[in-house]
């Protein structure tokens, strides 16, 4: 079958400038360019999506009792708000910029399964339908936390969890497909004279993700099945009345869940290590460490999955062994913050907004990286355990983490992307509206938990009103902040300054020798060894 | 001539890379559906784990064999008792007595009582764990209600007894352990 595919496909590239119109162009296309777009455009809508729910989560904590929603409603926003975050918008939007990046970093003609790329996406916003609608369903949607943990999502279930499993089951299967592809392009579609070791780290972070994806994604799938039947089919996998035990819920779901929170990161990591040696103007200090350290915490994140679950009753011998496991990661995690320092030091820099929220990134993840240091000692978490600590350390290492990168990628190859420079000034008020509100809105949830604020509650005792409201005025802040993202987006769409094919002096890579906008087809032919050679990461 | 070659040799390229690209996937898929396996086999894992070590409380399922391996009368250990009733079940379920101070080794028997305040049959399953979990291996039970599932009609009560001891292996830093049951109701499930 892929065989026919293929054919086709090559057979397409004869008449270059065939491209469908209207719709069916978005519909059928298998064109990696066209389909970033589409992750990349339903990441952010799914973006927005998820930040409204926050923003009705903010409002009804600004102050102490119960104002705008039931509880139960209240689960149910902070329950999807999470899996649209995680499923919907970081994880797509990652897939869109490998969809557009890698085969032009990679000199490679497209993809290498375009077909399955086509259906990877369009299987996604039937999993969010589903999703998203259960919120209309007589039962109400998930409210069970995006962990799921069982017998909440069995047992005292509302009813929604067949919806719930069938939305994460597609997720499931899209990001296996866009996996495989990453995977499969990376291996065999390389350009002549790109070895691994040549590949941009931005690739490898990629690459490595993807084997993550393929190994955990089907045991979230595996999960989310035993779930179903443990609530309409009688099984006892998570039920102790028929010998199972829900505490094994959590360590299989969190055998997944450890390894996805790199799968968030980890192309963070790529799109940073790309976009911070630009505007240094050096190369990127330390480059084959980058990718060991990258390869070392994709191996470790699959042994330090119980520090999740330090309050369940562990013995000591298992809680020091997570505990030193999960400690460890600091180690490579370590190695990349002082590289992307050592890439700086006594760099020519520039501020631009890719840069911008570059550094930003660095700064804002060490600290979460550090928190999640904090969570990791065994003897502590009990205290940090599921209060807001956990929340503020999560949101650190996610928003400005992996949103901040994403922001960062954005702004950096929109010329490449568009065709147009963005608005300079537009763009450094959403960077700097950004960095105050966000700040705002979650470092004072540090103290919160470590006052002992719980997570996942719609109503708080009153000594935490002050540090709610002012949280929540940071958390209307960042939601409108991100607004002028999409001003600047569309602005830059539509036109200004025309883009030179290198905008950027001191960017290196392939996807800089094509013109701005990237043509629809680009690397039919290899490029020139020069071409590979001047990518290369390695410093000189 | 050399436009034809050139077509070929670029035929020959798509064949070669269609089929490394066929490789590739299968052999992703197949890790693909492993992992799938992967996660269902953990299920028996986590139990076999949990017997070898004895983590998370789980105890013996099956009767033990009482072993005159002497009592160790230099230390006393303290038993508790505790119940409690899943979701839907109106069973008034508790311990005769909350404690009991044992020596390694040495046999006791208590009972707990069980009375069906529903107006219908039930059948009940009790569930055991022990705390701290790390004791549950020390802790030997030889014979036990919840071994069986326990049917009672409407209005009925029953006193069901529990024979057991702790091993005189106990590290001696447990001095106390909690034995919990969790009475579920299988009527469904049985029948």
């Amino acid at each position: 079958m892929t065989t026919d595919v293929i054919t086709q496909d090559s057979h397409d590239e004869h008449h270059d400038d065939h491209k469908m119109t209207g719709i069916k162009r978005w519909l059928y296309t298998t064109n990696h360019k066209d389909i970033g777009t589409l992750y990349l455009w339903f990441a952010f809508i799914m973006f927005l999506t998820g930040g409204a729910l926050a923003m009705v989560i903010r409002a009804e904590l600004f102050q102490p009792g119960l104002q705008l929603v039931e509880p139960d409603f209240f689960n149910q926003l902070t329950t999807v708000h999470g899996l649209i975050m995680v499923f919907g918008a970081i994880m797509p939007a990652f897939t869109g910029f490998a969809n557009w990046m890698l085969p032009m970093m990679l000199g490679a003609p497209d993809m290498a399964l375009p077909r399955m790329n086509n259906w990877s996406f369009w299987i996604l916003p039937f999993a969010f339908a589903i999703l998203l609608g259960s919120f209309f369903m007589e039962s109400g949607a998930p409210n069970f936390g995006w962990t799921f943990y069982a017998p909440l999502s069995t047992t005292y279930s509302n009813g929604s969890t067949a919806f719930f499993v069938f939305a994460v089951h597609i997720m499931g299967i899209s990001s296996i497909m866009g996996a495989i592809n990453i995977v499969v392009t990376i291996m065999n579609m390389r350009a002549p004279g790109m070895t691994y070791m040549k590949m941009p780290l931005f690739v490898w972070t990629f690459f490595i993700t993807a084997y993550l994806l393929i190994a955990v994604m089907p045991v979230l799938a595996g999960v989310v099945t035993m779930l179903l039947t443990d609530t309409y089919f009688g099984t006892s996998f998570f039920d102790a009345a028929g010998g199972g035990d829900p505490v094994m819920f959590q360590h299989i779901f969190w055998f997944f869940g450890h390894p996805e929170v790199y799968i968030m990161i980890l192309p963070a990591f790529g799109i940073v290590s790309t976009i911070i040696p630009a505007f240094s103007r050096k190369r990127l200090f330390g480059y084959s460490s980058m990718v060991y350290a990258t390869s070392s915490i994709a191996l470790l994140s699959f042994i330090v999955w119980a520090h999740h679950m330090f309050t369940t009753g562990m013995p000591l011998f298992g809680e020091l062994f997570f505990m030193y496991c999960t400690m460890l990661i600091a180690v490579p995690t370590g190695v990349k913050v002082f590289n992307w320092v050592a890439t700086m030091w006594r760099g020519s820099l520039s501020f631009e907004t890719p840069m911008l929220f570059s550094i930003a990134f660095v700064i804002l993840f060490t600290i979460g990286g550090f928190s999640g240091l904090m969570l990791a000692m065994t003897p502590v978490d009990f205290q940090y355990h599921d209060t807001y600590f956990v929340v503020a350390h999560f949101h650190y290492v996610l928003v400005t983490g992996s949103l901040f990168s994403i922001y960062a990628g954005a702004y950096y190859w929109l010329p490449k992307w568009t065709g147009h420079m963005y608005n300079d000034s537009l763009s450094k008020w959403h960077f700097w509206c950004s960095l105050v509100s966000v700040n705002l809105l979650f470092f004072p949830m540090h103290f919160l938990g470590l006052a002992g604020m719980p997570r996942r509650i719609p109503d708080y005792a009153l000594q935490f009103a002050d540090f709610n409201k002012w949280v929540s005025i940071g958390g209307f802040a960042f939601g409108l902040s991100q607004l002028i993202f999409l001003a600047v987006v569309i602005k830059c769409i539509r036109g200004g300054e025309k883009a030179p094919a290198k905008p950027w002096d001191g960017a290196i890579g392939l996807e800089w020798t094509v013109a701005s906008p990237a043509p629809y087809h680009t690397f039919s032919t290899p490029p020139p060894q020069s071409d590979i050679d001047n990518a290369d990461q390695h410093e000189h | 001539m050399s436009t034809n070659e050139n077509k070929d040799s670029a035929a020959k390229d798509t064949e070669v890379s269609v089929s490394n690209n066929n490789k590739t996937v299968r052999k992703l898929l197949l890790v693909v559906v492993a992992m799938f396996g992967f996660g269902f086999a953990l299920v028996p894992l986590y139990d076999v784990f949990c017997d070898i070590t004895g983590l998370n409380g789980k105890t013996n399922t099956t009767a033990a064999a009482y072993t005159e391996g002497g009592i160790d009368e230099s230390r006393t250990v303290r038993v508790q008792f505790i119940t409690r009733n899943a979701k839907g079940i109106p069973w008034k379920f508790e311990p005769v007595i909350n404690e009991i101070n044992v020596h390694p080794g040495e046999m006791k028997v208590v009972s707990f009582y069980a009375k069906n305040n529903a107006a219908h049959d039930i059948v009940g399953q009790a569930v055991p764990s022990v705390s701290p979990g790390l004791a549950a291996n020390y802790f030997h039970k030889i014979e036990c209600f919840c071994f069986t599932q326990q049917p009672l009609s409407a209005g009925n009560d029953v006193e069901m007894s529990l024979q057991f001891y702790v091993d005189v292996e106990l590290p001696t830093d447990i001095k106390t352990l909690t034995l919990s049951y969790t009475l579920y109701d299988i009527t469904e499930k049985s029948s």
